[in-house]
């Protein structure tokens, strides 16, 4: 028993070390490391970021990038009550319809819809931005070898372009992006929204609070999936304990 | 020991189709050897895995629908409308995973106690059809949610089939049901990922009633020999088998519910895009070791020949290995051998997740050809030449011997 632990765990690291130098294929930059507060086994959103990132995101990242995945409605879970959802929902206008002569209307948006895409196709969307097409953000997050991280560094990472770095016209120097290359220049610049809870809006604050947010979006069921994680792992070592004692009883008339 | 049941429905029922009494001997009495180490909960493990995905599947693919332009989305929709919807499909996700990981646990089992030997051969091999249909079925299954992950290795391993000479062509097509991978592919893997895990259930059955006929193999590799040597299935395996699956459960469950995107791939969350290539396309990671060796080869057609013969050679395995004696316990060189072997696995696994440039290259090829040298060449030698350690006269005497040493393991 012993002996197979032993080698189970040692096959376990060995294919932990083999996956993960399989899978580090990131291009070798060294992402900047945050200790976000939704990691970790017990981590939880941070609502205030997250309130503040959803800010970032409507001011800044939507007039290029779509949230198409996300419902008005789920933005309840980051401590919005029902009259803000409807609120901001309200902001977006959406096309209705046919009515009963058969036309298309603009309505306003209700909390189940999700957030429109700011372009109509891609080909709007390439032609606005010079060719690039900007991603969906919906999922973002774990889409990206480094997640947040990732996502965090990027959006600080842009910087002057070293000497020598042959930029493409249009262009924008990043550290973190692959190739360095980046068609999207620096979305954010300082004070770039003002927070309604008073935070200073550094770059540094606002690329945190849009990761926190985006992270949200991809990942919205991490709270529930961590809690009830928890309770049945709890469950299964009590079980497993209580299987462990019901067999070396049942064993023991053998020895 | 046969079945006499008291009550007299059961009773009834048995006089007319003999399925409990079956059940009983299959599941209750079936006298198993008994000095079987937890080495050999993972067939049990293997089946319960193939229950979890197929009662998840069931209800993913409630929410599912196999369309391009509305897979991804289907799939989102699971993660965030459904009810346990998350749940669902982390746990068929990384059920896959784990389904491998017990099968191949299983398999290495299987080639260090020389469980394929007769007169267990077609045990091996339904094991190996259960491999392969399991092989076919994850691949489809992992198309489904229409990343680029899914597209591109679609679109790669439905390729291979192109190296096959003059038909190749005309076969993938007609595996695409059209000129790409595309609407078609999408819902033929889908129909096909449904049908296959009751394939497998089928050869499960199969493969559990040739092990009932042949008996269980155990850590000496020697046969019961008479009562002394074996206890009934039940209470004495299934409740080790519990336990088992108890500790499984508890491994199984931190992926799910604390690293459930760990053992994924990132760009899957991208939606397919047939005009933007990944920079690596990788496959899951079971199927890494099989990726090295078709990566290996220059030649396509060699690549996609010599991948498929690394699980063919494991069918002639039973001839192979020519040793009379099972157990590696009693093998000192084959044990060695073993274990190299295990290692040459997992350095192939490595390499297939790395990109195709130096030095996996070579690493990969070497690998590969100490894959093939072991089960071709090192294997029919050691068997003839190898002096193997003293067999215990019965399956009792080496429990007896056991005794005493792992007391002093205990002290020392």
């Amino acid at each position: 028993m012993l002996k197979l632990i032993k080698s189970l765990s040692a096959a376990v690291l060995l294919s932990v070390v083999t996956l993960s130098g399989a899978q580090a294929s990131g291009g070798g930059v060294d992402l900047k490391s945050v200790n976000w507060q939704h990691t970790g086994l017990f981590g939880t959103y941070d609502r205030a970021a997250a309130q503040r990132g959803l800010q970032v995101y409507q001011e800044v990242c939507a007039g290029c990038h779509g949230l198409n995945q996300v419902a008005f409605r789920t933005l309840q879970d980051l401590g919005f009550t029902e009259d803000e959802v409807k609120a901001i929902a309200k902001e977006y206008e959406f096309e209705g319809g046919p009515n009963d002569d058969g036309d298309m209307f603009d309505r306003a948006g209700k909390p189940f819809d999700k957030f429109p895409n700011p372009f109509a196709n891609e080909k709007a969307a390439r032609a606005s931005n010079g060719g690039a097409f900007p991603p969906d953000l919906s999922l973002i997050v774990k889409a990206r070898v480094g997640f947040e991280d990732y996502l965090y560094s990027l959006m600080t990472g842009y910087a002057d372009t070293p000497e020598g770095f042959e930029l493409t016209e249009g262009m924008s120097y990043n550290a973190y992006f692959p190739g360095h290359q980046i068609a999207m220049p620096a979305p954010i610049s300082e004070e770039g929204v003002e927070y309604s809870d008073g935070t200073k809006a550094t770059v540094d604050q606002m690329a945190k609070d849009v990761t926190v947010f985006l992270a949200w979006a991809a990942e919205p069921k991490l709270e529930q999936r961590k809690h009830m994680g928890l309770r049945v792992i709890l469950f299964l070592l009590v079980m497993t304990g209580l299987f462990f004692a019901v067999k070396k009883k049942i064993w023991s008339d053998l020895h | 020991m046969s079945f006499e049941p008291k009550n007299p429905v059961v009773k009834w029922v048995d006089s007319r189709l003999p399925i409990i009494g079956m059940l009983h001997h299959a599941l209750n009495d079936y006298p198993t050897p008994k000095n079987l180490s937890y080495w050999w909960t993972f067939g049990s493990l293997a089946g319960v895995m193939l229950v979890v995905q197929i009662v998840t599947g069931i209800v993913l693919s409630m929410h599912y629908t196999a369309h391009v332009d509305m897979a991804f989305d289907s799939v989102e929709h699971i993660m965030r409308d459904v009810n346990y919807g998350w749940l669902m499909r982390y746990m068929h996700a990384n059920g896959a995973s784990m389904f491998f990981v017990v099968v191949y646990l299983h398999i290495f089992r299987g080639l260090y106690y020389g469980s394929y030997k007769a007169p267990r051969e077609l045990l091996w091999w339904l094991g190996l059809v259960i491999f392969l249909l399991m092989m076919a079925t994850a691949f489809m299954g992992y198309v489904l949610p229409w990343g680029q992950m899914s597209f591109w290795g679609a679109t790669v391993i439905t390729n291979l089939f192109g190296a096959i000479p003059i038909v190749g062509e005309s076969i993938v097509t007609w595996l695409w049901g059209g000129f790409s991978v595309d609407n078609p592919t999408l819902n033929r893997f889908f129909s096909l990922h449904y049908l296959l895990p009751f394939v497998i259930v089928g050869v499960v059955i199969l493969h559990i009633w040739a092990l009932h006929t042949v008996g269980s193999n155990n850590p000496t590799g020697i046969e019961i020999k008479d009562k002394q040597d074996s206890i009934p299935f039940h209470p004495y395996y299934t409740v080790k088998d519990l336990f088992g699956l108890g500790v499984f459960l508890i491994i199984f469950c931190a992926f799910l519910f604390y690293a459930p995107n760990y053992l994924g791939h990132p760009d899957n969350y991208i939606p397919a895009n047939p005009l933007v290539t990944p920079a690596h396309i990788v496959p899951e990671w079971y199927f890494l070791p099989f990726y090295a060796i078709l990566r290996a080869v220059p030649d396509k057609l060699g690549g996609v020949m010599l991948m498929f013969g690394a699980i063919a050679v494991l069918f002639a395995l039973p001839w192979l290995d020519k040793s009379r004696v099972r157990s590696a316990r009693y093998r000192p060189i084959y044990k060695q051998l073993f274990w190299i072997f295990l290692l040459d696995c997992i350095v192939l696994t490595y390499v297939g997740g790395k990109p195709a440039e130096e030095p996996f290259i070579l690493i990969g090829r070497i690998a590969t050809v100490y894959y093939f040298v072991h089960i071709l060449i090192l294997l029919p030698l050691v068997g003839l030449y190898e002096k193997h350690k003293p067999l215990p006269s019965s399956i009792s005497e080496a429990v007896l011997d056991e005794k005493p040493s792992a007391k002093e393991a205990g002290n020392a």
